[in-house]
Formats: structure tokens, sequence, C-alpha cells
């Protein structure tokens, strides 16, 4: 067998802020290739659909992380859940053991039920947005506020914690650098949510994932703490970047907006096709595994030891539906990667199909004229390892 | 043909209560995936067949 040529992995450089990283779409159309990474680390890209839902469920590929492909030279990533609770780097029944009982907290039936209050928030939101004037940045002013309010209520922070866990929060997730500064401030946060454990403890609630945590599952309080926090860091900047990203899909195609608007009902069907072709279009070397034996995968033999990242490019794949590369708004839902696949598939995915069919819904029946204050391509873009979105979304309404 | 759920692997993902809610639930003591009828009418056996496509621990199954 021939060894694959190595080429840097693209990245940053996208030729539209909604496609994928220049270079990427070429350099995977013949199959795996191998790419290196920032920090010297060379790593397969595996982009079919059969292919990346192999990676992600075949437990011959490990998701421990460590010495594995990153963006950053120096290692300082902060994108990763903290340690303890990390349950994205564990496997088996380590993995399990975490994740396992927090899934009540995630069910369809509890979200469903969360779906008012919800709405409220986001009701609230778009009331403050439309009291401020025109234009108005839909970042600010929704996409950042909402995701973490509904994770407060999630978790059980009680409205007498709200508003510093607010603040902290924002100052933690603002900061995009130093980790230092970013670990200082979950150490503050930790503090609000340790008023809460023991609130928790006094009442032996299990309504809400802190209480649910503290008096049902064998957690250590620092795992405890850390899994919280992970929540927090993991569930805020994907839905509110994703939020954004779809709003601007819309915009960029009128006709489906069309579709939306002409049913809005309709709203989780859309979700679906939004998540498949916004996050396969943005395309790029995503998620890492690494292997623990020899594995074939998608024509090439991946060593043990290698590490292979997939890419969300999967979702334009023909193998999952037709036309795949076009974005169908009346396409009924189909099984895409958007949320990955496999034990570490999103543990927040139904929260956040909640959350944003209540967002785009709302926004399109109250603001039907809605649209960008200024070119897309004039907007500016924040890119991380794994989250990419809009700085700002001036939008006008009237 | 009867539906089945290994629960050893489930990750109590629910993604089988979406494609087929009449067919599929979530335990509300572990949040883990229940089948509610085992030997579906022909009519919901679409969503069955998606709900095996989605299931993210791959544990469901539909046996002749
Ligand atoms: C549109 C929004 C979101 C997207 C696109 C997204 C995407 C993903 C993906 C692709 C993974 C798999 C990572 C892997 O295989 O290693 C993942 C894992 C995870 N997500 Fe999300 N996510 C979103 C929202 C959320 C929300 C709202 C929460 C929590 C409240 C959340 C919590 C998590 C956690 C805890 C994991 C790790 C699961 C594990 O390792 O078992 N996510 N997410
Ligand atoms: S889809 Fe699979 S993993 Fe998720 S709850 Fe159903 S059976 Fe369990």
């Amino acid at each position: 067998m021939t060894e694959a040529a190595v080429c840097p992995v693209p990245h940053e450089n996208r030729t539209h802020p909604l496609g994928a990283p220049a270079g990427f779409e070429e350099a995977i159309s013949n199959g795996p290739v191998k790419m290196l990474w920032p920090n010297g680390v060379e790593a397969w890209v595996v982009s079919s659909y059969a292919g990346v839902r192999q990676v992600l469920s075949d437990r011959r590929f490990s998701a421990n992380k460590e010495g594995g492909p990153e963006m950053r030279t120096e290692g300082e990533q902060i994108l990763g859940l903290p340690q303890p609770g990390n349950m994205n780097v564990m496997d088996g029944d380590e993995h399990l053991r975490l994740r396992r009982p927090l899934s009540r907290a995630f069910m369809v039936k509890r979200l469903n039920e969360m779906r008012p209050r919800i709405q409220e928030i986001v009701d609230q939101h778009f009331d403050e947005m439309e009291r401020g004037g025109e234009p108005a940045d839909l970042v600010s002013s929704v996409c950042l506020p909402v995701p973490s309010l509904v994770i407060a209520e999630l978790l059980g922070v009680g409205a007498e914690h709200q508003a510093l866990f607010q603040a902290t929060a924002r100052e933690m997730l603002g900061k995009n650098g130093s980790k230092a500064e970013y670990e200082a401030k979950a150490a503050e946060l930790g503090e609000v949510l340790a008023k809460v454990v023991d609130e928790k403890k006094a009442s032996g609630s299990t309504d809400d994932l802190i209480g649910l945590m503290v008096n049902d599952t064998d957690f250590e309080m620092d795992e405890l703490l850390m899994l919280a926090i992970g929540l927090l860091v993991a569930g805020h900047e994907t839905t509110s970047n994703f939020f954004g990203l779809f709003t601007l899909t819309l915009f960029e195609n009128p006709d489906q907006l069309a579709v939306l608007k002409r049913d809005p009902s309709r709203a989780d069907v859309i979700v679906e096709e939004l998540l498949r072709y916004t996050i396969g279009k943005l395309g790029g070397a995503g998620i890492a595994r690494r292997a623990l034996e020899d594995v074939e995968v998608d024509g090439v033999t991946i060593r043990a030891g290698d590490w292979v990242t997939v890419s969300s490019h999967a979702n334009l794949d023909e193998q999952l539906c037709p036309h795949a590369s076009e974005l169908d708004l009346e396409r009924r839902a189909v099984p895409h990667l958007g949320f990955g696949f496999g034990p570490h598939q999103c543990l927040g995915a139904n929260l956040a199909r909640v959350e944003l069919q209540i967002l785009l819904r709302t926004l399109f029946t109250r603001f039907p004229n809605v649209r960008p204050a200024i070119p897309v391509a004039e907007m500016a873009f924040r890119e991380d390892m794994i989250t990419y979105g809009a700085a700002a979304i001036p939008v006008v309404w009237s | 043909m009867t539906v089945r759920i290994d629960q050893t692997k489930c990750i109590g993902s629910g993604q089988c209560v979406l494609a087929a809610p009449d067919v599929f639930d979530q335990s509300d003591s572990d949040g883990l995936g229940l089948v509610l009828i085992a030997e579906p009418p022909a009519e919901l056996l679409p969503g069955v067949r998606d709900a095996v496509d989605r299931c993210p621990a791959q544990v469901v199954s539909l046996e002749e």
C-alpha cells in the first residue's frame, strides 16, 4: 500500500463565512488523507458518512485525546471540558458512569416540559431587542444570553443565584486566551455552584441536574462541580453560534427561508436540515479519536496508535440523502452527524434542538421582515478549534 | 417483526423516541430507552427503521 501524502490541516481561511476552510474539500476528495496539525501531530481525516459513523462508534477507537491533534501549539486549549468530570475523553464503563446518570435530565419528555419556560426566556430577549431599536446585534441580544440562562435553569440554579451565575459564566466564557484567567473564573463559578449543591442536599430534590447529581449518583464533589461547569461550557457557545449561523444560512437562501415562514410549525424538521447542511458545509477536520488496533476504514488501514479526525463534511455525502449538498427544508429529518455518533454523541442534543426550534420560530414569526443590516460577507467571524460563529449579526426588521 | 433495545449499552439519548414516539419511551428512573410496542403494526415500521439508523449506541434492533 502507498503512504498517503501529508498536507497541513486547512483551517481559518474560509472562502465563504458559511463554507469549509480553503483547500479542505479538495484535500479530502479522494478518500482518507493524513493532515499535519499545528502542534506537529499527524491525523487521518475520514469524511464519508459510513466512515464517520464507523470511527465514532467502533470501540477500537479511543476518545482519550492526550497528545492528540490541536489547533494551538502551546496546548492552551480550554474548550475541552475541564477535568475530572470530562466524559468526552473517557471510554467504555468509565464514560458510561459519568454520562448515564445525566441522561434523565436530557430526556425528550423532560425537555418538552421545559418548552414553555424556554419560550418565555426567548420572548423576553426578543422584547428587549425590539425595545432597543434598529439595528440590533442578534448575537449579543439573543444568541449569547439565552443558552446560558437555559442551562442555569436545567442545572437548577435558583433565581437568587442566577444573576451571579450569569455574570461569572459570561466572564469565564469570554476568556478566549489565558488558561489561568479561565480557571480563576471557573473557580468563582464553582463557589456559586457549591451553594446550590448545599441547597439540593438539604431539600433532597432530584428535579434538576444538580439535584439529580447530588442526591442520586455516586459522583464526588469535584466531579460534580466540573460536570456542571462543563455542561455550561459545552452547551453555551455551540447553541449560540449555531442559532446565528442558521439565521445567516436562511438569509443567504431566501427561497428556503420562505419554506420556514410558510409553515413555522415544521421548525423541528427544519432544524434537523439546518444542522445537517450548515454543519456539513463548514466541514473541516473535527472530532479526534485514536486507533487502539489496526482498523480498515474507507479502504485504508489505520494503524494502532494513529490519530483520526472525522469531518462534518460527511453530512453532505449522498449516502445520507439525495442532493445532499443542497439545503432542502422540505426534506424529512435524516440521521445526520451534526451531533456526532456513537457513545459520545452530544449529550445536550435534545436541549439544543428545542432551543434552536423555539429561537428560529420566534425570530421569523415575530419579525417576518428581519434581514441583515450589512452584507453577510462583511460580518466578522470568530474561529476556534471546535466553535465557529459570527462575532456580531446586525439586523433590521421594519 | 420484533423490536428490541439492548439496554446494557444504551446511553439514554432518546433518538428512538424522536424517531418513533409511539413505539419508544425513556425510563423515568434512568432515562434509558424502552420499547412500548414490541410487535409494532406495519404503519409504525418506517419510524422504527429510522430509530435503528439513528440510535447512536446502535442498540435498537428490528428482527423478523
Ligand atoms: C447546536 C448545538 C450543539 C452541537 C452542534 C453539539 C455538538 C456536539 C458533538 C459533535 C459532540 C460529540 C463529540 C465527540 O464525539 O467527541 C458533542 C458532545 C457533547 N456535547 Fe454537544 N453540541 C451542541 C450543544 C450542546 C449542549 C446544549 C450541551 C449541554 C447542555 C452539550 C453538551 C455536550 C456534552 C456534555 C458532550 C460530551 C458527550 C460525551 O462525551 O459523551 N452540547 N456535542
Ligand atoms: S436511541 Fe439508542 S441509545 Fe438512545 S435511548 Fe434509544 S436505545 Fe438508548
